[in-house]
Parts: C-alpha cells; sequence; structure tokens
C-alpha cells in the first residue's frame, strides 16, 4: 500500500515537471497530443462500454418503463405519464403507504447500521494494526462473515435467533435472562437482530479498507506528535483520523449506500415481519417489479430512492470537503 | 455488504437484457394473436395422432418444473420412465423452487430459452393465460379423454380462464393435520380430532400428559391456508369469483382468525412463531399437532418420526380445506413448432396417465379413476384423498395470488402476533385488495 503510494506521487511528481514542457507551442507536441485524441478513449474503452451498456443505457430505458403500466408479457405497456410518481405522494393509492413504509424501514436500519459500521470496524482496524501474537489468524477471523454470501448468514442467524427454539433465547434463559424475546417477528427487536446479523457480517470488509488506511499514515507523523507530548488519545485525534480522512469519506459513502439496499436480510430472515415493518425498500421494489408485474411503478420508486440517495452521497461529499478546507 | 443491487441498476439491467427479447415476444406475440395458433396447430385431427404417439423427427423437449423436495425423485423417475417408451424424445427438465420458478418461467419464456411444457400450480394458470405465457389445452383434454366427471368440479373450472383450458391436472394437494401419534397415544387421544370440541379436548389432554403447547400457531405460511380453510368451513368466499372484490373480511373471516388467536390465547401455542419454526419443532417432537401441505409427507418419513395424517378438522360449520393442484401446461414457446407441440402432448398425456406411480410423492392424483386405485388406498395421504370434495381452491383471477401476498397474508400475520385485532386487520387488507384487483381487472382486460 504505502509502497504504490510513494509510485504514484513520484509519477504525478514527473507529470508535473514535464508539464511545461508539454504546453510549450511546438509542432512535435501538438501532433502528439492530437494523436493522443484517440488513446484515451480507446484505454477506457473497455469500462465505458460496459459502464454505457449496463448503467447508463438501462437507467435511461427505466425512466421510459417509468412513465408506462408496464408488464413486459403484456403487449400494449400503456402511457401513463408521471402517474407512477404522482402515485407515490398520494396518499390514496395503492402504492402510497406501502412504498414510505418501506423508505422508513430503510431510513431506520441506515440510521443504526452505518454508525455502529463505521465505528466498530474502525477499533477492530486498530487492534489489528497493533503487533501482537498471532495477528493474522485474527484479522482473518474478523474477515471471515464477510466471504459467506447472504443465503447462508440469513439461514444461519434466523435459527439461531428463532424466538422459540433458537439457540441465542436458549443460552438467555440458561443464563436466567428472559428466554422468549421475539428476534424476528416483533420491533424493535427484529431491528437488533437485523443490525446486528449486517454489523457481524459486513464488519470485515470496512476493517480492512480501515486497515490500508491506518497503514498508509507515516510513522513519523506519530513519532512527531510523542515528541510534542501528546498522549494516546490525542494522537488518534490529531493524527490519526486526519490521515483517515479520504478512506473515512470513502468508506462512510458505501456503507450509507449498501445499507440502504439492505434487502436479503429481511427477506430471508424476517420475510418483512412483523407485518411489513421490516420489509425495506428494495425489498418492496423487488416485490412490486418483479412478483407483482408492476415494473412502471418499481421504476419511479427505484427513481425516487436513487435521488435520495444521490442527495445524501452528495452531503457526506460536502461534509467532508468542508472539513478537509 | 448488503445486496449489492443499485435501485436502478437492479432492474434496468435485467430489462435490458430483456429489451431485444421483448422485440422478439412482442412479434412472437403478433403471430400467435392471443395464443389461438396453439388450437388452429393442433386443430387436424389430434385424437388421431394421440393414440399413435410421436412419429416425427427426435426432438429435444424443455421440461420445468418446482418439485425440489421429497417429490423430486419420483417425478425424475417418471421421466425416465417416459424416454425409455418415447425414445424419441429427449426430455431436458430444469428444476427450479417454486419460491423462483414464477418470475423465471415467464421471462425465459420471453427469451425463447423457456420450457416447453412444464408444471404449475393451479392459481398460477390465469395470471400466466393472461400474460400469454402458456396456450390453451383444451384440445389436448378432450384427446386424452379428460372428462369433467372424472375430475371434482371445482379443480376443473379452476383451469378454466376466459373460456378456454390452460391446464392438465396431474395432483391435488391440501393442507391436513399431521399428529405425533406417540404423544397422542401417551395422552390417551385414541384418534385424529375431527371438530373443533374434539381438537380442544386432544389439546387439553396433551397439556396435561406434559407439552404446555402442543399446537404452534404460524404467523406466516401455512398461516394463511389455515385461515382460508377455516374460512370455507365458516361458510365463506375469500374473493368473488369475478375478481373485482376481496371478501375475506366477512364474519367467517373474522371468526377464522380470531379462532386462530385464540389457540394462541389459551395457552396452546406460543406467541411469536417465526416462519417454519412450528414445522421444525413438530420434527423435534416439541410440537404434537401441525397443520401443514401434504406434499410434508416424505420429509417426515425421512425424519424418522411417529407421525399420521388426517383431514384438517371442522373448526367451523361444515368440512373444507385449502387445496392447489399441480397443472401440466403448454407454453407459447413450444406451439411456434408443430413437432414440439406434439411431443409435448404425448408427453403431458402419458404422464397424466401416470399420476398413480405420482401419489408416492405425497400428492392426491387429480383423476378420480386413479384416485381410487390400489396405488393410492394403501398411502399415507388416503385419509386426505377420501376428502377430495371438501377441497377449495383459488378463483382463476389473474393477479390474485400477488394481491394475497401483499394484503391476507400480511393481515393474518399481523393478528396472529398480536399487533392488531383480526377485525380491523382483515378489514383494511380486504378494501386495500379489492383495489388492487381493480388495477388487475383493468390491466389485464386493456
Amino acid at each position: 500500500m504505502a509502497s504504490s503510494d510513494t509510485a504514484a506521487s513520484t509519477t504525478a511528481g514527473t507529470a508535473s515537471s514535464e508539464r511545461p514542457e508539454v504546453s510549450r507551442p511546438s509542432s512535435v507536441s501538438r501532433g502528439r497530443r492530437e494523436g493522443g485524441g484517440a488513446a484515451p478513449w480507446l484505454f477506457m474503452a473497455p469500462y465505458l462500454v460496459l459502464f454505457l451498456g449496463f448503467v447508463i443505457a438501462p437507467a435511461i430505458y427505466g425512466l421510459y418503463i417509468s412513465l408506462r403500466a408496464y408488464d413486459y408479457l403484456l403487449p400494449n405497456k400503456p402511457f401513463v405519464g408521471l402517474d407512477n410518481y404522482q402515485k407515490l405522494f398520494d396518499s390514496e393509492s395503492t402504492t402510497y403507504s406501502d412504498f414510505w413504509n418501506s423508505m422508513q424501514a430503510t431510513g431506520i436500519f441506515t440510521l443504526f447500521s452505518v454508525p455502529l459500521l463505521l465505528t466498530i470496524p474502525l477499533l477492530v482496524a486498530l487492534l489489528m494494526n497493533s503487533k501482537f501474537k498471532g495477528r493474522n489468524l485474527f484479522r482473518a477471523l474478523y474477515f471471515a462473515p464477510y466471504v459467506l454470501g447472504v443465503a447462508v448468514v440469513a439461514v444461519l442467524w434466523r435459527f439461531l435467533l428463532d424466538s422459540n427454539i433458537g439457540l441465542i433465547n436458549q443460552y438467555l434463559g440458561g443464563l436466567g435472562l428472559p428466554d422468549g424475546i421475539p428476534w424476528l417477528t416483533s420491533v424493535p427487536e427484529a431491528w437488533v437482530a437485523l443490525v446486528g446479523v449486517t454489523v457481524w457480517w459486513t464488519l470485515g470488509f470496512n476493517a480492512v479498507i480501515y486497515l490500508a488506511g491506518l497503514q498508509d499514515i507515516p510513522g513519523e507523523l506519530y513519532e512527531a506528535a510523542k515528541v510534542d507530548g501528546a498522549n494516546k488519545w490525542q494522537s488518534f485525534r490529531n493524527v490519526t483520523l486526519p490521515g483517515l480522512r479520504p478512506v473515512l469519506a470513502f468508506v462512510t459513502m458505501i456503507t450509507i449506500i449498501a445499507s440502504a439496499n439492505m434487502f436479503g436480510q429481511s427477506y430471508l430472515m424476517t420475510k418483512g415481519a412483523p407485518g411489513i415493518e421490516t420489509r425495506t425498500a428494495i425489498y418492496y421494489i423487488a416485490d412490486t417489479g418483479l412478483r407483482n408485474s408492476q415494473m412502471g411503478d418499481a421504476a419511479a420508486m427505484s427513481y425516487v430512492l436513487t435521488v435520495i440517495l444521490i442527495v445524501l452521497s452528495v452531503g457526506v461529499f460536502w461534509l467532508f470537503r468542508e472539513r478537509k478546507d | 455488504m448488503t445486496e449489492n443491487t443499485t435501485p436502478t441498476g437492479g432492474f434496468s439491467r435485467r430489462r435490458f437484457l430483456e429489451l431485444g427479447a421483448g422485440t422478439a415476444a412482442v412479434a412472437g406475440l403478433a403471430a400467435c394473436g392471443g395464443g389461438k395458433s396453439a388450437d388452429d396447430a393442433a386443430g387436424a385431427d389430434p385424437t388421431g395422432e394421440f393414440s399413435a404417439g410421436y412419429d416425427g423427427p427426435e426432438i429435444e423437449l424443455s421440461y420445468w418444473n418446482g418439485f425440489t423436495g421429497g417429490d423430486g425423485p419420483f417425478m425424475k423417475q417418471m421421466v425416465a420412465d417416459f424416454m425409455k417408451d418415447n425414445p424419441k424424445i429427449k426430455v431436458k427438465s430444469n428444476t427450479v423452487e417454486w419460491a423462483q420458478y414464477y418470475q423465471r418461467m415467464p421471462a425465459a419464456v420471453t427469451a425463447g430459452k423457456g420450457p416447453d411444457v412444464g408444471v404449475m400450480h393451479l392459481d398460477q394458470l390465469a395470471t400466466n393465460a393472461a400474460r400469454k405465457v402458456i396456450v390453451p389445452v383444451d384440445d389436448l383434454a378432450e384427446a386424452i379423454g379428460l372428462a369433467q366427471d372424472d375430475f371434482t368440479e371445482d379443480v376443473w373450472t379452476a383451469g378454466i380462464y376466459q373460456d378456454a383450458r390452460y391446464g392438465i391436472p396431474l395432483d391435488v394437494h391440501s393442507l391436513g393435520m399431521y399428529y405425533n401419534t406417540e404423544s397422542f397415544e401417551k395422552a390417551g387421544v385414541s384418534e385424529a380430532p375431527a371438530d373443533a370440541a374434539a381438537l380442544t379436548d386432544a389439546l387439553d389432554k396433551l397439556k396435561s400428559a406434559g407439552n404446555a403447547n402442543p399446537f404452534w400457531m404460524p404467523s406466516r405460511w401455512p398461516a394463511h391456508l389455515m385461515f382460508l380453510s377455516v374460512l370455507w368451513q365458516n361458510g365463506g368466499e375469500p374473493y368473488a369469483t369475478d375478481g373485482a372484490t376481496a371478501t375475506f373480511d366477512s364474519d367467517a373471516g373474522v371468526s377464522a382468525l380470531t379462532w386462530m388467536v385464540e389457540v394462541i390465547n389459551k395457552g396452546y401455542s406460543p406467541k411469536n412463531v417465526a416462519q417454519d419454526s412450528q414445522y421444525v419443532a413438530f420434527k423435534n417432537k416439541q410440537v404434537d399437532v401441525t397443520w401443514d401441505g401434504i406434499w410434508q409427507i416424505n420429509d417426515l418419513k425421512a425424519a424418522d418420526m411417529p407421525f399420521a395424517l388426517a383431514p384438517v378438522p371442522v373448526v367451523g360449520e361444515s368440512s373444507a380445506v385449502w387445496a392447489n393442484s399441480h397443472n401440466f401446461y403448454i407454453t407459447r414457446q413450444a406451439s411456434q413448432d408443430e413437432n414440439k407441440l406434439q411431443a409435448a402432448k404425448v408427453f403431458i398425456d402419458a404422464l397424466s396417465k401416470k399420476s398413480g406411480d405420482w401419489a408416492q410423492a405425497g400428492m392426491v392424483p387429480a383423476r378420480k379413476s386413479v384416485r381410487e386405485s390400489a396405488a393410492v388406498k394403501d398411502t399415507t395421504q388416503a385419509p386426505i384423498a377420501a376428502q377430495i370434495d371438501d377441497m377449495r381452491f383459488l378463483p382463476p383471477v389473474p393477479g390474485l395470488g400477488d394481491v394475497q401476498a401483499q394484503t391476507l397474508e400480511i393481515a393474518v400475520a399481523d393478528a396472529i402476533l398480536g399487533k392488531s385485532q383480526p377485525a380491523d386487520a382483515l378489514k383494511s387488507a380486504a378494501s386495500k385488495a379489492t383495489q388492487l384487483m381493480g388495477e388487475n381487472l383493468k390491466k389485464y382486460e386493456a
């Protein structure tokens, strides 16, 4: 990590020292620049083709779908204008209450999972960054759950958390604690279960990114802090955190987006129970579009969710940039 | 992380792939003219051709089903037997879990990579007929000698959508009551309870024999099937047959759901039974009585436990039970090729006649003639087979299954988990269901 970064900065240094040369009006360099016109595009082409084909084009097509009563199997897909969007803001419609209920579920999940997924992995990373025996084993252990698929994780925990036949309640009872906790069929217990399982499952990923970030902070800074008489907390506050800022911005962003896209855990563990209280936005959108074949409605919901996520992401960017200056 | 699908990305990617396929499908539909071409193609003396079997060139049939459980091996054997008898027809089976089946199958047919022939549930036929995934099989029903009097009226009419038949019934399967024979013996219950009083009596005896909670009331599957069964027993109907209104909030429905909640309030069931745990607990011998589908028979036999199966007791006024049926269908994909169509019909004919073998998979053959044969008389599900006239099916209304999942199932779960009163839960769910059904009528009629 550290070495590749050094390499990158060296390249950057060379490039900037060359800059005046390039901008000098010589026919040779102009020719080179024109010839270079196609090269960057060619280099970008493999990614660009996939990006256009699998992200941009479908997104535009999704917009088209959202303006229609759309079922891909029916011959006519009548144009309905903004009806599908209006329905989401009309309390009399069939989708209004379910959609906002699912958005609320996503909101609750994001609100509680993101802070935990930002702090706990940081603590784990700090621990894993210190030198002790068996460090690599622990690093692997913390990362291990992340390699499991959502189906495995959810089925595993569904049985562990079952209120009547689950191991967790069994153990709680053995310790003399309440043994009838409805982990999967009641809120707020179900949220505790869903957030807890998600943190257990994905903290390893964030921890690895933090760890990489920690290893990028030059040791001299810590030494300097020590010389200035900083204690552990002060050097964490003034060296580690600022050093992690770009990493923190990245982790915050992807964690928010991943939490907002939560689907598998509630689909498999609670089935949205109780009622539809843990049915998240993506869950409801998938149900509407793929199970009930109301793809126009589903596309409109997706767009509303996307806009909200974009606003949120811009907010996060702004927050981290502001402090940097 | 959590699911990595971005909201628009997930759908749109799928949509994009279907873009090309969709165009082809539209062309196909135009040619199809609402599935009628299947009739025309096979209209030329189908009966004569059937006795001769299939005499076209060698052909491969794609066959989809959802028999992933204890029923799978029996279907595999039936297909293998068929290929031995019909060497010119190669059947390529694809087994997809039912939960995904109804999403994948239509998409695959649209792309021309779906089944030529397959099995689906009776309550999905209307939806897939309305969406033009499957084609009518009236001529086939006639040619293989299917007659209404070989079936109960309910299962027969539930396969008809807009005056055309879309499915050839293979079996019927209903809810049943499983009980632990060992516990029953220990508690001194000599026979399976057949009505509400006998059930209460049996549960009381089981309680005093040491099981504090002998009958767990599930909040999800099969809670809604229990609810429908008791609703029908009370003389109610969950939906109007014209598909315009939901009527499961009637008195019959409210009293059915109230009875279910009472089972918990009277202490026969613990609270908060999460999905599947009542069944797992039954296998663990923690539960003595549970209502579940008869297709679980082989799974319980494999668990090597002392159990028996009886009809669902009459909790309401008269005997009735929720049921569904596996039906053969032919897709519009097969109807484009005359040889495939013929091979598909030969296949359905052969398997339908062998539905006695299929009884070993825990099902009840749909045909009366087979049902009353020795092959069925000795099975675990024989008491259920005798109950066939009491079986009730959902009306053939396109999109109804999905409406039910969003409304009735959630109302039942809410009441059982104690989140709302049965009457309130059903009332708001029914009004929403009616609204959704209205949208569906408009959508599928347009």
